[in-house]
């Protein structure tokens, strides 16, 4: 008897599985939550998701199956409180980095997050140079790149 | 006999670009000057020829020519005629081959009509177009020859992509590679007057209608490229930081701030070296676009032709021109002198400080699309996307922005705060309430959004200050142009924060009869029916919106199925009103026999794309009033020099 809802359990396990091609789209994946604050809340994260099949795209714009799929986990877990940043860090750990949009706080992304800085801090050193002689009357003082 | 006298007279137009470098090379040589005569003949002759060419293979499409192996991969007898015409370039061959149509024949509308500048600067601007041109003729006639025939003439074509059988998107990429090659020409200026030392007003107002011309093309090309991804792709998303639509915008960055320095340089003689790096650095960033797309190195929305190792020849050219340009900048730089200096609180300031800013954002959109590709050398693949570009990307455009309320206003070289204080309140002013209204109203609101709407209305009020206190008649097109271009971009930005912020979406399941609402609007599924077109079938559901219970008005989005390739595609229905759009698509049927539906309705969307048409009508104004003022300055110069050569007869 154990033995027989053992197999029976397994069966229930491995179905979803099997039949994944075929089966209709998950049923959050074109349905949104009711409560507008979490859809909100839901639509936030998938817009910075991306859509794993696709070309560029993030979940919360595509046909591909793969993305009805996410976008029915994003509500799901939306539904059940999670927070939009645990569940990114979830689909992070299961897929990559490649999944998330929003840059990770990891050391290959710091260059990323420093370039605003760098531009602007070139931008000034280029810019000092110019405007420091400023108002004098010379005019074939050069200053590079500029 | 058509496709091959297509490829003979493409050939015949390589040898006379050969021809056209040697000759403005060696004109350029103390002993050469007898070659000097020629090089103008010859870029007029090239670019018929070229011309000659791309007609060709207009009619080869036209015709459908089976035996044409281009036509039969790329087209289908049973096409409608617009969509054969604009399979010409809707494949690699046929856009390679249109670049240089537009290149070659750019070429000979400069050495027709340019007669401003020194004579030695234009033939060594001549002569760079040719080895600019040079490397896209190797690549078209050795890797990708679109007149190839087949050993054994097709039965019947294979069809275009049914993405890219959309009107809009027929113009679209011809759009953008005018924008490109434009630049293409302001390269080979700044290269001509690189060579020749002669970077001054008279090499700015030579380039600016060009810049200014290819700038109006990337305007229109980029709004209507994000109009059609808009209605395309389905799910009511007009912008996605897609490395394609990137490799769109650097060069438009690029260009509007070489725009800018130009007419600094033209009116003030002021920026000359930057003007140049901003010359070279626009047609790099046309070329980087081009690679991105062609190559397919990274993954886009927009991807139709890609081929790996085309892409390396185009990373080839790449590496040549833009090396090779940096190279020459490199020697020459130090003999390029800077020019007039102004102060610290002058309109050449304030646009220095939006061209530093123009840079920021190209510097970071350039490191966001590549990003991917450096990390993916140490192993990781990660994604940059709209997180990172729409906060990083407005901490440049929004003191950008700020500022063009502030420098039209200026006077050139030096000027008193106290005399604009007055004028610049009333922008600041709308920035301040609109602002306040909005935080008020839509305590909810994200900050980029919230931001976006009080500069974005700041800008579209602000910009028509310059206007004040000038004779409205007597006011210049290229003023005129200004205010519009700036209004525009104000309205856009209006347009982009509001959708943003405030659009709502409603997906669902929905049996004929059933009622729904999205945002104001009322819904009905009243039918849905087969229909066909031409060369698809289609399932098109009816439905009624009606706005605040207004008069309903009927939609009719589609689920489009293509035979020929095969493919489907949505067409989604609009619904425009004064504020705002409705969106309708038609998804798959359910198991229950329910259909899927999608519905967003989006406040004031229609502004993003009217200020970029705005934008592009400015450029348009400016363009008229500049070539104006030009054609009224060369025949004032010729009656002068007529007047000169009588008076010297009489003596």
């Amino acid at each position: 008897m154990k033995r027989l809802i053992i197999a029976i359990l397994t069966l229930l396990l491995a179905t979803p599985l099997a039949a994944q091609d075929q089966m209709p789209p998950a049923p959050l994946a074109y349905k949104q939550l009711d409560d507008p604050a979490l859809e909100a809340k839901a639509q936030g994260l998938m817009e910075t998701l991306r859509c794993l099949k696709c070309q560029s795209q993030s979940i919360a714009d595509s046909d591909a199956p793969m993305a009805g799929d996410m976008r029915h986990q994003v509500r799901t877990r939306i539904a059940a409180g999670e927070e939009p940043e645990a569940i990114r860090t979830w689909l992070v750990e299961r897929y990559g980095d490649y999944v998330s949009y929003a840059p990770q706080n990891k050391p290959i992304m710091w260059p990323l997050f420093a370039a605003p800085l760098v531009i602007l801090l070139l931008a000034v050193f280029l810019l000092r140079g110019r405007f420091r002689s400023a108002g004098k009357k010379e005019t074939d003082n050069k200053v590079a790149g500029e | 006999m058509i496709a091959e006298i297509g490829l003979a007279v493409l050939w015949m137009a390589a040898a006379l670009a050969v021809l056209q470098l040697f000759a403005g090379f060696s004109a350029l040589r103390p002993g050469g000057k007898a070659l000097a005569g020629v090089v103008r003949p010859l870029a007029v002759m090239q670019g018929v020829l070229v011309a000659i060419s791309f007609l060709a293979l207009i009619d080869l499409f036209l015709e459908t020519d089976l035996s044409v192996k281009l036509v039969a991969a790329n087209s289908h007898s049973m096409k409608p005629f617009i969509f054969k015409l604009a399979g010409t370039w809707g494949n690699h061959e046929g856009s390679m081959l249109l670049w240089i149509t537009i290149m070659a024949v750019s070429g000979g509308v400069v050495a027709l009509v340019e007669k401003r500048l020194r004579e030695d600067t234009l033939i060594a601007t001549l002569a760079g177009q040719a080895f600019v041109s040079l490397g896209f003729y190797a690549f078209l006639l050795l890797s990708s020859n679109p007149f190839e025939r087949l050993p054994e003439p097709a039965p019947e074509g294979q069809g275009l992509n049914p993405l890219l059988q959309d009107i809009g998107l027929a113009f679209h990429p011809p759009t953008l590679y005018v924008g490109y090659v434009g630049l293409s020409v302001a390269f080979s200026f700044a290269i001509g007057a690189l060579i020749t030392r002669d970077v001054g007003p008279a090499f700015a107002r030579a380039m600016r209608p060009w810049v200014l011309g290819a700038w109006i093309f990337l305007t229109v090309g980029i709004t209507a490229g994000s109009y059609w991804a808009y209605y395309t792709l389905g799910w009511g998303g007009w912008w996605f930081w897609d490395p394609v639509e990137n490799a769109s915008l650097m060069p438009w960055l690029a260009a509007t701030a070489l725009l800018h320095s130009c007419s600094v340089l033209a009116s003030r003689n002021a920026l000359r070296a930057w003007t140049v790096m901003l010359g070279v650095i626009a047609f790099s960033m046309s070329m980087v676009g081009t690679f991105l797309v062609r190559s397919g190195i990274l993954t886009s929305v927009h991807a139709f032709a890609v081929d790996p190792e085309r892409g390396s020849f185009i990373l080839a050219l790449l590496a040549i021109y833009i090396g090779g340009a940096l190279a020459l900048f490199g020697i020459r730089a130090s003999t390029v002198t800077e020019g007039e200096r102004f102060s610290l609180f002058s309109r050449e300031a304030s646009l220095v400080f939006n061209n530093v800013m123009l840079c920021g954002i190209l510097g970071i959109v350039l490191l966001g699309t590549l990003y991917p590709l450096m990390t993916e050398a140490f192993g990781a693949k990660v994604s940059v996307g709209p997180p990172y570009f729409n906060p990083v990307s407005a901490i440049f455009a929004i003191p950008m922005m700020l500022m063009m309320g502030v420098g039209p206003l200026l006077r050139w070289r030096k000027d008193k705060p106290s005399r604009i204080t007055a004028t610049v309140a009333i922008p600041a002013l709308v920035v301040a309430l609109v602002l306040l209204a909005v935080v008020l109203m839509f305590p909810s609101i994200r900050i980029l959004p919230m931001l976006g709407i009080a500069v974005g209305a700041g800008l579209a009020v602000g910009s028509w200050l310059p206007l004040k206190g000038r004779n409205l008649r007597r006011t210049p097109f290229a003023v005129w142009g200004m205010v519009v271009a700036h209004c525009g971009l104000g309205v856009a930005l209006l347009g982009a924060a509001s959708e943003s912020a405030f659009s709502t979406e409603r997906l669902a399941a929905m049996n004929v009869g059933d009622t729904q609402s999205v945002g104001p609007i009322a819904l009905k599924l009243e039918k849905i029916e087969p229909v066909a077109g031409p060369n698809w079938t289609a399932i098109e559901a009816t439905v009624t919106a009606s706005y605040k219970g207004g008069t309903p008005v009927t939609l009719h989005p589609q689920a489009r199925t293509f035979t020929s390739p095969p493919g489907e595609r949505t067409e989604s229905a609009l619904h425009t009103r004064w504020n705002g759009q409705l969106y309708a698509v038609l998804g798959n049927e359910g198991d229950d026999g329910r259909w899927q539906m999608r519905f967003w309705w989006k406040p004031f969307v229609p502004l993003l794309w009217l200020g970029g048409l705005l934008v592009a009508f400015g450029g348009l104004l400016a363009l008229i009033g500049r070539v104006a003022q030009d054609v009224k300055r060369v025949r004032v110069n010729d009656k002068i020099a007529f007047r000169k050569t009588q008076q010297d007869m009489l003596k």
